[in-house]
């Protein structure tokens, strides 16, 4: 996890007054938030499983996409070796703003049990994270709760242009 | 039944009493015992030296010269039938006999034998690469360089196989520490956004038990949602659980547990 002294909820416009215009624009963007696939480790299972016929995420317009010009949110599901973490802030950086990380797992939060020399400890040293999932790993019905709060949290953002894009550095 | 011992303060105890335990070896045996080991050595000894060979778990171990490590595995392969080489790597024995025991583990299925060979190099001292002899220890000897820093000689992609290539340092060392040296600890932040980030990111924390009750600028507490930084030592105001908000969402159905369905067929 990364001390880092950047202020997100500064960066971020909060808090802030709703109009309906803002309304309408974040009732689109919170329903239909479209993840980029990022299983990196055994979270990435627990990932599939939640866009899988049983939990199944299209119901609720959570549709997992292959490219990251497709994605609005990027779930880091799993380990972010040392090496991986150049490619994951360049997915990231190819993302369309408005975009959003959830970091499913203790892994993606702080390293989690992988305390050794090749593993980031937390992808937030890399990427702003919006959301942080426990768990090893944390079960399908958890992420679609983290979803929710996800959209819980878009809903109270401004829609317009002002929102100044989220930045670690 | 296990021996109960106590266990209130098992936690302050050291797990491991002694550090330095060295397992003792299982016993080793004359090659004299095993007649297609007998004649095997017997066909290495005729060209090439033979430092040392004995049995051990039912495996013949050969120490001969690192020179000659291309030549007998041919010898092996052509002549003796081990037509595979299912293990390579090395040994870190540099603070005890200051180099490295490189391993080649052949198996041969015409014999149902297995035989080790070994060869001890010094620090730097490259060997010669049996990429020729056998396609596996193509990634085995990338991976021996990667974690060990032992050159190989005349290897057709000879670089890093599991860490990047800008890697500085032999991770499987016994000298490597293992949450990274300083090296490790920065790479991604050097890579990504330059050395003159480390002041605003910060060092890694590496003590997993490290819990703050009032620090802001990590996690929240589940429950309460208050901004970056804020102080909360005197209390923090409750945030509600739910994913959605108390009056209901614009245009969203309103969850009803009332009228939620509990599905008990498993098998639906
Ligand atoms: S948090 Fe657990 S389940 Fe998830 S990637 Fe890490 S080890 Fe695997």
């Amino acid at each position: 996890m990364a001390q880092h002294q950047v202020n997100f909820t500064q960066n971020g416009g909060l808090p802030v007054a709703l109009t309906s215009v803002d309304k309408v624009v974040n009732w689109g963007r919170s329903n239909s938030l479209w993840a980029l696939t990022y299983g990196l480790a055994c979270c990435g299972i627990e990932m599939m499983a939640s866009g899988a016929s049983r939990y199944d995420f299209d119901r609720f317009g959570t549709i997992f996409r292959s490219s990251p010009r497709q994605a609005d949110i990027m779930i880091v599901a799993g380990t972010l070796t040392k090496k991986h973490a150049e490619f994951i802030r360049r997915l990231y950086d190819q993302m369309t703003e408005p975009k959003w990380v959830i970091s499913m797992g203790s892994c993606a939060n702080t390293g989690g049990m992988f305390n050794t020399y090749a593993t980031v400890q937390g992808v937030d040293r890399v990427i702003p994270v919006d959301l942080y999932l426990p768990g090893c790993a944390p079960r399908p019905e958890t992420l679609q709760y983290a979803v929710m709060m996800l959209q819980k949290k878009i809903r109270r953002e401004k829609a317009d242009k002002s929102q100044k894009p989220k930045r670690l550095m | 039944m296990r021996r109960y011992t106590p266990k209130d303060d098992v936690q302050k105890k050291a797990y491991y009493t002694d550090r330095f335990w060295v397992a003792p070896q299982v016993p080793k045996f004359d090659v004299s015992d095993d007649e297609v080991f007998t004649a095997d050595l017997e066909a290495i000894k005729a060209e090439y030296e033979v430092l040392e060979a004995y049995i051990q778990v039912e495996q013949m171990v050969v120490y001969i010269e690192p020179e000659d490590n291309f030549n007998v595995l041919k010898l092996m392969k052509e002549q003796l039938e081990y037509t595979q080489l299912s293990e390579m790597s090395a040994i870190d024995w540099l603070a005890d006999k200051g180099g490295f025991e490189v391993f080649y583990q052949m198996l041969s299925m015409n014999k149902r034998k297995r035989i080790r060979v070994k060869c001890f190099i010094e620090e730097n001292q490259a060997v010669e690469s049996v990429e020729k002899l056998f396609r596996s220890a193509d990634w085995s000897e990338r991976e021996m360089y990667d974690m060990f820093g032992i050159k190989v000689n005349n290897h057709p992609f000879f670089k890093r196989i599991l860490m990047p290539d800008d890697w500085e340092g032999y991770p499987l060392l016994k000298t490597y520490p293992l949450q990274g040296d300083e090296f490790a600890s920065w790479y991604e932040v050097d890579k990504i956004f330059g050395k003159e980030a480390r002041d605003v990111i910060g060092p890694e924390i590496r003590d997993s038990a490290a819990v703050d009750r009032y620090d802001t600028k990590r996690f929240s507490h589940l429950g309460h949602e208050v901004p970056y930084g804020a102080d909360i030592s005197e209390g923090e105001p409750d945030a509600s659980p739910l994913p959605q908000e108390e009056g209901g969402v614009f245009l969203i159905e309103k969850f009803n547990l009332e009228e939620s369905v509990v599905i008990s067929d498993r098998d639906r």
